[in-house]
């Protein structure tokens, strides 16, 4: 894999990482509880963006392997009283497995095909959950203790760890997304997206490239899955719904499709927009609707997508 | 009971469920037909047709035959205004573009959603039935009007397959469905074309739900699961193929009524979603759909 992370670039994702941690210092308590929750939500919009922005797979269906890495870590945790550590490597062992494995039955489809087998499957996951519900406790979801958040002594459950442990991980998925994208291999990532026949003609194993963006793109979902179950001590079902799979496309689409720093300005504006919107009324889901539907007759390329077009070429 | 008239009962529940299906599964497989996009708010047109026909019957005063009559009409035109409207404003803008589409019903399902639990409320509300006897079998006695449903859902597919394969509209709708830039060429209104098959797929969805609504009530999250059972038969059925719809709208409702005599509900919903995947993986166009090329 040849790396070609341009130095503007690589200066310009540093600088973002720099104010993200910077952050914490300014924020005011609540803002900083907010911005820890937003970091965590934004990996898996990183991990989205992998496969929907890079790749051209348009899942409905990534609640599947986010709730893997929640129930993965979550479900050791109580069950088998793991620690952290172990608790968030079985949450990723779960969303890698899970999400090959799909991805070894579904992209045998593509375009609306796979979008509904992915809609399925994850349904078919969400009621397995509650089929479960003796073990899983279904809607109601479950609380980890606090005794089993710990790292090194250090209390997940602190804010200020909480927010470092979030800030960590996000850092490591952007970096990590970041060189993915401007590999060889993410480069054949983004042919498969703009001309798949092409691609393919020019010698190119499709079904090889798309795994390999799946797995990766549900692996990183799955990261964003076990730190939300350890760093929130909250595993539910709700999580594992359709609506858990519509959100990272909106907040991918709202930043960016396509562009490494769109799922975390996307994942923060729509999270505010509903923070704010929700303080005025309770029909706060309108609102979503209405983003959505805005975004794409206004700007069908995302905030980062569009500067990049008109302003910044090199944008990765 | 006996196994025997516990198996019609289930029949004949499954012949009402499969009927509804049949309408509004038509509905999305008639705009992916021809438009070649997904309509995510389906569901939602459906349940709006129940929830206006509710506020029809509530308004228009009288015997529950005129009310319901009102709302037969009322509902389905309201909806389809709507669907015409969304066409318009939004869909003809972003091109048809299959993704965008996607993205903007979902947008669409939240707004009406909302809108919905804003203005109508989170309760579950029935309309009267029009016409109330009951069929007496030798083992139990029957619900007329659930025939009446069945009676009436054959009827408005009859109409729509007629429409479809013997009018001159179903004509444009079929030449815009085979080229959409010759239709074009030979003055074919293909815009007008687009918005009225959009405002008849809601329309059908919207039937099928004042058809439900005196058996299963109004309520704003039922949009749901009539999305997800339409796109199960649609895809089963191959995507556009409007004869495989029916078949698979009757397998489905029958099937579902039969499983769920031996399975618990959820269980039954989870094998059917799994059965779809497979379908789609094994028949990525369905099983009475041709291959593409």
């Amino acid at each position: 894999m040849s790396n070609s992370v341009s130095p503007r670039a690589l200066v310009l994702h540093l600088g973002v990482l720099v104010i993200l941690f910077a952050l914490q210092f300014v924020l005011p308590p609540y803002h900083n509880g907010i911005a820890a929750r937003i970091m965590v939500l934004a990996i898996y919009a990183i991990g989205y963006n992998i496969a929907f922005g890079y790749t051209g797979l348009l899942s409905l269906g990534h609640a599947m392997f986010f709730s893997a890495g929640m129930y993965g870590a979550g479900m050791s945790a109580r069950l088998l009283e793991f620690a952290a550590p172990s608790a968030f490597f079985v949450g990723v062992i779960c969303a890698i497995l899970a999400s090959c494995l799909f991805g070894l039955l579904a992209l045998r489809t593509a375009g609306v095909a796979f979008m509904i087998v992915t809609l399925m499957f994850s349904q078919a996951a969400y009621l397995v959950i509650l089929y479960f519900n003796n073990v899983t406790r279904g809607d109601e979801g479950f609380v980890i203790e606090r005794t089993l958040r710990q790292i090194g002594g250090l209390d997940l459950a602190d804010p200020v760890v909480r927010y470092n442990a979030a800030f960590v991980l996000l850092a490591v998925c952007l970096i990590g997304s970041l060189y993915l994208v401007s590999s060889s291999t993410g480069r054949v990532m983004i042919a498969i997206r703009e001309n798949e026949e092409r691609t393919r003609m020019l010698g190119n194993n499709i079904f090889a490239y798309k795994l390999l963006a799946l797995t990766a793109s549900g692996t990183v979902a799955g990261i964003g899955g076990a730190a939300y179950a350890l760093l929130f001590g909250y595993t539910g079902a709700a999580f594992a719904e359709i609506q858990y799979s519509i959100l990272p496309l909106l907040w991918t689409l709202v930043g960016g499709a396509g562009t490494t720093l769109g799922p975390i300005l996307g994942t923060a504006a729509m999270f505010y927009l509903v923070d704010i919107a929700s303080e005025f009324t309770s029909a706060y889901l309108f609102f979503v609707g209405l983003a959505l539907v805005l975004m794409i007759l206004l700007l069908p390329k995302g905030v980062l997508g569009t500067v990049r077009e008109k302003f910044v070429r090199w944008l990765p | 009971m006996d196994l025997g008239p516990f198996l019609f009962l289930a029949t004949l529940e499954g012949l009402v469920t499969a009927s509804v299906l049949a309408l509004t599964a038509l509905g999305l497989s008639l705009v992916f037909g021809v438009m070649r996009v997904v309509n995510v708010a389906h569901g939602e047109f459906y349940m709006l047709g129940a929830v206006i026909a509710w506020f029809t019957a509530a308004t228009v005063p009288g015997p529950a035959a005129v009310s319901f009559l009102a709302a037969i009409i009322v509902a389905p035109i309201a909806v389809g205004a709507l669907a015409a409207a969304t066409d318009w404003l939004i869909l003809k803008r972003i091109n048809y573009n299959p993704e965008a589409t996607i993205v903007a019903t979902i947008g669409l399902l939240y707004m009406i959603q909302q809108a919905t639990l804003t203005f109508y409320g989170p309760d579950a509300r029935p309309v009267e039935a029009p016409i109330v006897f009951r069929i007496q079998f030798p083992w139990f006695g029957y619900s007329g009007y659930k025939i009446v449903v069945i009676g009436f859902a054959i009827l408005v597919l009859a109409l729509t397959w007629a429409v479809l394969t013997r009018s001159k509209l179903g004509l444009l709708m079929r030449a815009t469905q085979y080229d959409r830039e010759t239709a074009q060429a030979f003055g074919i209104p293909v815009d007008i074309v687009y918005a009225g098959v959009f405002a008849a797929g809601a329309m059908l969805a919207a039937i099928g739900a004042v058809l439900i609504v005196p058996i299963r009530q109004a309520h704003y999250l039922m949009g749901g699961e009539a999305l997800l059972l339409s796109f199960i038969v649609v895809i089963i059925g191959g995507l556009g193929s409007l004869r495989g719809t029916i078949v698979a709208a009757l397998f489905i409702g029958l099937s579902d009524g039969i499983i769920s005599v031996f399975f618990t509900p959820i269980l039954a919903k989870i094998l059917a979603t799994l059965l779809v995947a497979c379908v789609l993986i094994l028949r990525p166009q369905g099983l009475f759909g041709r291959a593409p090329g």
